[in-house]
């Protein structure tokens, strides 16, 4: 059987409303209360609450670091295999509490925990991508939908099994991206989404637009004669043979090389292991993507102060932009370390 | 426009001495077919096999997936400007072999060919695992430039795809469709109050093996314009593509083309579906701005209400993808647009490589980067050989017990951008 900790509020438990919400912290071992009553339903047999906790709204935000400290104990103490907290709809304070209490489960006691709320519940955007969070209605009239989503994920959770997207589990959107099979095919769902926004009724985006990430470029080198320029690429050039395997899409890692004494990338010495494009041009000569011919001679003519002993290299072809910048954030270090004042990034 | 579609179901196929269709089941002559594809010097060998939906097999590397048809009344014939003379098709007759496909496979020629699963967890995600598949392997002479070898069995498979098709020329057809646009003023005469609605495709045309032919003109050289919806269906546009498997549209996804079918199966009731808009995916941003703003100006010239736009490829394209959306939208033309996704095999990443508010109505075709593992097949049809390099495979790829660990990228039409597949992501 399925060990379940339910945290719900002072009204939940039936104490009373505003004017209770100074109640403190209290563990009911063995007690299902509220809103539990309804889980232990949904559950069917296969889980059982085995301790509910209350709290007063105000009682926990006016205490926060404490009261969680303290909830923390009682949940480790009963170790279950999944932890509840409410739902509370729209109730604000009572939001942010169950959004604390999920996620510090979810991470400091590494157990498994769902909450649920409205999604314009202030606890919505501090918690959503911190841990699985029901999109309920606003008000406790919403309680049977609410708990139909929370219970079979709270199951699945215990049991180890694969979350699925979030519109198939009712979870908000939590920034990560997941796959499934829709009944229809992509062009039908096209096609409707049009009729509808055609004739000004409600649809809903697959895909919602990010905040985009722009990067905004540096000002101009103002001596370059006296700078130290690196060449850095997405296009792949690496040494012939690819001795760190840099994959021809998604790149995994990304590889440093030292060009000290070279003057020239050859086809014997230089390839490309983008999967991108079409390799013959960059492998008959990789100066193409990688131009150290140039720079070399630049260097030679005193135009640019030195070219950097080392180049940095990866394929940008279908390759995340979390990679991308985890690659960046690091070399740029080393970059700089070296005493590098310009770059000279170059794609394909 | 008016093409009637015949449709004749494939309810097998084998190899015979003689060439024929005969109740449903396609007979083909091997060395006829060889004679067809070898043509072509570039090519030195080729051999064909036969792969069953639900069978125990691995097609690889894939280069092209193509549809036999055959024109049987109406002017010019399948893949104008590439097999038949340069005619304008999608009026007439057209009969088209249902259920069954010739996938052209071999010696990899970028890094960026595909995988086709007939069982297995794979086939789930490859539409062309439901196809009765007529495998082409096709080994090129020695010494030839990798473009050159994508040209020869590119040719070929339409060689061969037309004398399949040939084969179908008396046939009664199963099944019959019929696809009619109007002319502009007909439509509005006919539709006053629905809304105009237009198909916006993007063809992959970054160059260097990234290339789709419009009429037998490479599609980074035109300049948008529009279409009739039923001149695809003769092998208007035709792939020419090594980008990632997934996302790239075959020929035969071209020939059925699935914005159109579905726009056409609410044409005169929730709208009037006015025509198709191709526009390309070039490099250059001049040629990006350019052919932006032509698309933004045709639809606007169109008096067009809404349109769907379709991606094909992913990174730079995604800039196209947003440039078209919002310089449509910006004309007061409503857009939903189809993409897919690079969000990490993790799916914590950022998705696109290009996001704009203007873009409020999107469907996705899944998160290419997603993880699976392709258990072993009792028959590899191709090569293993390259598996390990291939766009969304990796030097683990090939595990010891003969299964792969690959992102979805290798599967050929997994995350689709015209909306081919089911899969989507949240």
């Amino acid at each position: 059987m399925i060990k379940v900790v339910h945290y719900i509020n002072q009204f939940f438990a039936n104490i009373g409303g505003e004017e209770k919400a100074d109640y403190p912290v209290e563990l009911r071992k063995g007690e299902v209360v509220g809103p539990g009553m309804a889980l232990m339903q949904a559950f069917g047999g296969e889980a059982e609450i085995i301790g509910t906790i209350v709290c007063g709204d105000s009682y926990f935000n006016e205490n926060i670091e404490k009261t969680k400290n303290e909830i923390l104990e009682m949940v480790k103490e009963m170790a279950p295999d999944v932890f509840i907290a409410g739902p509370a709809f729209n109730a604000g304070r009572y939001g942010v509490a169950c959004g604390t209490l999920a996620a510090a489960v979810k991470e400091e006691l590494e157990i498994p925990a769902v909450t649920g709320m409205y999604v314009e519940n202030p606890g919505a955007d501090m918690f959503k991508t911190k841990v699985y969070m029901i999109s309920t209605k606003n008000s406790a009239a919403g309680m049977r939908d609410a708990v139909k989503k929370i219970a079979p994920l709270a199951l699945k959770l215990a049991k180890g099994e694969t979350i699925g997207a979030s519109v198939q589990e009712g979870y908000m959107p939590n920034g990560v991206r997941v796959n499934f099979f829709e009944e229809k095919r992509g062009s039908k769902r096209a096609v409707e989404m049009l009729v509808k926004k055609l004739s000004g009724k409600p649809f809903e985006t697959e895909f919602a637009m990010p905040d985009f990430d722009r990067v905004e470029p540096n000002p101009a080198v103002k001596d370059l004669a006296n700078t130290k320029v690196a060449l850095v690429t997405s296009g792949g050039i690496v040494p012939k043979g690819n001795p760190d395997h840099i994959e021809s899409s998604s790149a995994s890692h990304y590889g440093e090389y030292d060009i000290d004494g070279v003057f020239d990338l050859t086809s014997e010495t230089y390839e490309t292991a983008h999967g991108g494009y079409d390799p013959v041009y960059a492998n008959d000569d990789s100066d193409r993507v990688l131009p150290v011919d140039v720079l070399r001679d630049m260097e030679k003519e005193g135009i640019i102060g030195k070219l950097h002993n080392k180049f940095y290299t990866t394929t940008g072809n279908g390759t995340a932009v979390a990679s991308a910048k985890a690659f960046a954030a690091e070399f740029s270090q080393k970059l700089v370390e070296d005493g590098v004042g310009a770059v000279i990034l170059t794609s394909t | 426009m008016r093409l009637e579609m015949g449709h004749i179901y494939i309810k097998d196929i084998q190899f015979a001495t003689e060439s024929k269709i005969e109740d449903g089941v396609l007979y083909v002559s091997e060395e006829a077919l060889k004679a067809v594809a070898l043509e072509d010097e570039k090519l030195k060998s080729v051999s064909f096999d036969i792969a069953k939906p639900g069978e125990s097999v691995r097609i690889t590397p894939v280069k092209d997936v193509i549809e036999p048809r055959v024109k049987v009344e109406g002017r010019g014939g399948i893949f104008p400007g590439v097999i038949a003379k340069v005619d304008t098709v999608g009026s007439g007759k057209t009969y088209a072999l249902k259920g069954m496909a010739v996938v052209t496979a071999g010696k990899i020629v970028g890094f960026q060919e595909g995988i086709i699963d007939m069982t297995g967890p794979g086939a789930d995600y490859t539409p062309f695992s439901k196809t009765l598949n007529l495998v082409m392997v096709a080994e090129p002479v020695e010494d030839i430039k990798p473009h050159d070898y994508e040209a020869a069995v590119r040719f070929a498979g339409f060689r061969v795809a037309v004398y399949l098709g040939e084969l179908a020329r008396n046939l009664q057809p199963d099944e019959v469709k019929v696809y009619e646009t109007l002319t502009i003023k007909e439509g509005i005469l006919k539709y006053p109050d629905l809304p105009r609605v237009a198909y916006v495709q993007m063809l992959q045309s970054q160059g260097l093996l990234h290339d789709t032919y419009v009429y037998g003109v490479d599609a980074k050289k035109i300049v948008p314009t529009i279409m009739s919806p039923t001149e695809i269906m003769d092998g208007a546009i035709v792939s020419g593509n090594c980008v990632s498997a997934c996302d790239k549209n075959p020929t035969y996804v071209h020939q059925n083309n699935p914005v159109i079918e579905d726009l056409f199966a609410e044409h005169g009731k929730t709208l009037n579906f006015v025509c198709q808009i191709i526009t390309n995916e070039n490099v250059y941003l001049a040629d990006k701005m350019r052919s932006s703003d032509w698309t933004a100006k045709i639809c606007k010239m169109l008096d067009l209400d809404g349109v769907i736009v379709s991606q094909e490829g992913f990174g730079n394209p995604d800039t196209d993808l947003i440039m078209n959306c919002k310089k449509i939208e910006a004309e007061g033309v409503k857009t939903v647009i189809i993409t897919d996704e690079y969000a990490g095999r993790d799916g914590k990443s950022q998705s696109l490589a290009d996001a704009d508010a203007a873009a409020d109505a999107v469907v996705t075709g899944g998160n290419a980067n997603q993880v699976v593992i392709l258990p072993p097949m009792d028959k590899v049809i191709g090569t293993l050989a390259y598996v390990n390099k291939i766009a969304g495979a990796s030097e683990e790829t090939l595990r010891a017990d003969g299964s792969l660990e690959v992102e979805i990228q290798v599967i050929t039409g997994a995350t689709n951008e015209t909306g081919f597949g089911y899969l989507s992501a949240r």
